[in-house]
């Protein structure tokens, strides 16, 4: 998708502002928004993909208005819509309780659940281990397609058409446009591609510069 | 919505806690915020539903407090720049390398500085980051700042964090678009000689191990 969060590239947003003293959440609701979202995936009832598709999602302005985890939970309350975990009215609900009633929610502990949850997210297993064989090797010239998916993708406006040359072979991962949509998880070869800058950006980059992108073998054309 | 300059927003948009807030209707100090009040909805139902738990919530929400932060990467690096075997295995072998130190990660790509070379990682299309070596990411690492402009003037955004890299030095910059994560080994600075590894865990900074520092000799050896 042609979205505002592929913003690799764009001018205008200034200088990098940071806080050496920033805390870890601005408020605690950012980060139980974080754990739930993080367990749900954790439990299978949504993807990452999913996940970033949704967030992808919101309309630009409000994604360029909205902090990280407003993005977050935004995009956390459409997919549990989505998915059919808790309808529009029972969030309607349940919020409309929240704000008679602040504070006032209820807690239930479980332990073994807790423990299992925990487990999966410090133990991580990788999308897909099996799929084709790679169709290009370390140095092989490759092109960016150029491709316009209306959907999610993990190929960015700034690379595509672009010439590079293949660095590594990282194996085997679900391929994000299709996982994304339910359509599938279309295992296929990721490869890290470097990028001269001047290629990327012209000759006000430096020549010794480059710029390393993880993708897909679909998004690749041999050159 | 107001009126913002997008940089602006990435500035501002933070300050909730301090009864500013722009995304939603206007709620007195004090209030709990909307966004507060929608999480806790859907907590409530997530927890009503027997999805999740509370304290399955509460842990995890410890666990980004208490389990996981740059000492983690730190102590990677302290021992890559102990053991030069160790490095090797690093570069080439993450996973049993980190497995030794006893950190559990499969997709983490270890990129090395060198005299000619400084590695810088971003994420331009959301904000993929290693956690489980660096902990949760800044803000300015998800900002549109940082994600717009590390690709396109690495030496601008180097020379704002106060890095100024010889013309003879090349930048690769890794945007993090797949499964894999990337930690960048920082250079060894002069004067480190004899530290022991947990001395030189100490150097190493968090922006270090993203690419946007460099790690200063110890104070002792200035």
């Amino acid at each position: 998708m042609n979205g505002v969060h592929d913003m690799g590239g764009m001018h205008g947003f200034g200088p990098v502002h940071r806080d050496e003293h920033e805390p870890l959440f601005h408020a605690p609701w950012e980060g139980r928004v974080r754990a739930m979202m993080n367990a749900l995936v954790a439990q299978g009832v949504f993807n990452l993909d999913e996940q970033r598709r949704t967030v992808e999602s919101l309309p630009p302005a409000q994604y360029l208005v909205l902090t990280y985890f407003e993005r977050w939970l935004a995009a956390f309350r459409m997919i549990l819509e989505e998915k059919g975990v808790a309808s529009s009215a029972a969030i309607e609900a349940a919020l409309q309780q929240a704000l008679r009633e602040p504070g006032t929610q209820s807690r239930r502990e479980d332990p073994a659940l807790a423990a299992a949850i925990l487990h999966k997210i410090k133990h991580p297993k990788r999308s897909s281990q099996l799929g084709p064989a790679p169709r290009f090797r370390p140095g092989d010239r490759v092109v960016a397609r150029n491709q316009h998916v209306r959907g999610h993708t993990r190929l960015p406006r700034y690379v595509r058409g672009k010439h590079g040359v293949v660095d590594r072979v990282h194996g085997i991962y679900d391929l994000p446009d299709t996982k994304a949509h339910g359509r599938g998880n279309h295992p296929q070869p990721v490869y890290s591609v470097c990028f001269a800058a001047c290629e990327l950006w012209g000759d006000a980059a430096s020549p010794r510069d480059s710029l390393y992108i993880d993708l897909w073998e679909s998004y690749l054309d041999p050159a | 919505m107001q009126a913002e300059k997008p940089g602006d927003h990435d500035h501002a948009g933070h300050s909730h806690d301090a009864g500013h807030h722009h995304g939603g209707e206007h709620h007195h100090a004090g209030d709990p915020s909307r966004e507060q009040l929608l999480a806790a909805a859907l907590e409530s139902l997530l927890v009503q539903k027997g999805l999740l738990s509370s304290d399955t919530i509460d842990r995890i929400v410890e666990m980004y407090e208490n389990d996981i932060g740059p000492i983690i990467g730190a102590r990677v690096v302290a021992r890559a720049w102990s053991d030069p075997a160790y490095k090797q295995r690093l570069l080439s072998d993450s996973a049993s390398a980190l497995a030794e130190l006893d950190i559990h990660m499969d997709n983490l790509v270890v990129v090395e500085n060198t005299p000619t070379v400084h590695n810088m990682v971003v994420c331009t299309l959301c904000s993929c980051y290693p956690w489980a070596v660096l902990g949760l990411p800044p803000t300015w690492y998800k900002d549109s700042a940082y994600r717009s402009r590390a690709v396109i003037e690495p030496r601008a955004v180097l020379r704002e964090f106060g890095v100024e890299l010889d013309d003879a030095v090349g930048i690769k910059v890794w945007d993090s678009s797949a499964e894999q994560r990337y930690l960048v080994l920082p250079e060894r600075p002069a004067g480190t000689e004899g530290m022991s590894e947990e001395e030189l865990a100490a150097l190493v900074s968090r922006d270090a191990m993203i690419g946007v520092a460099t790690v200063a000799p110890p104070v002792r050896a200035r």
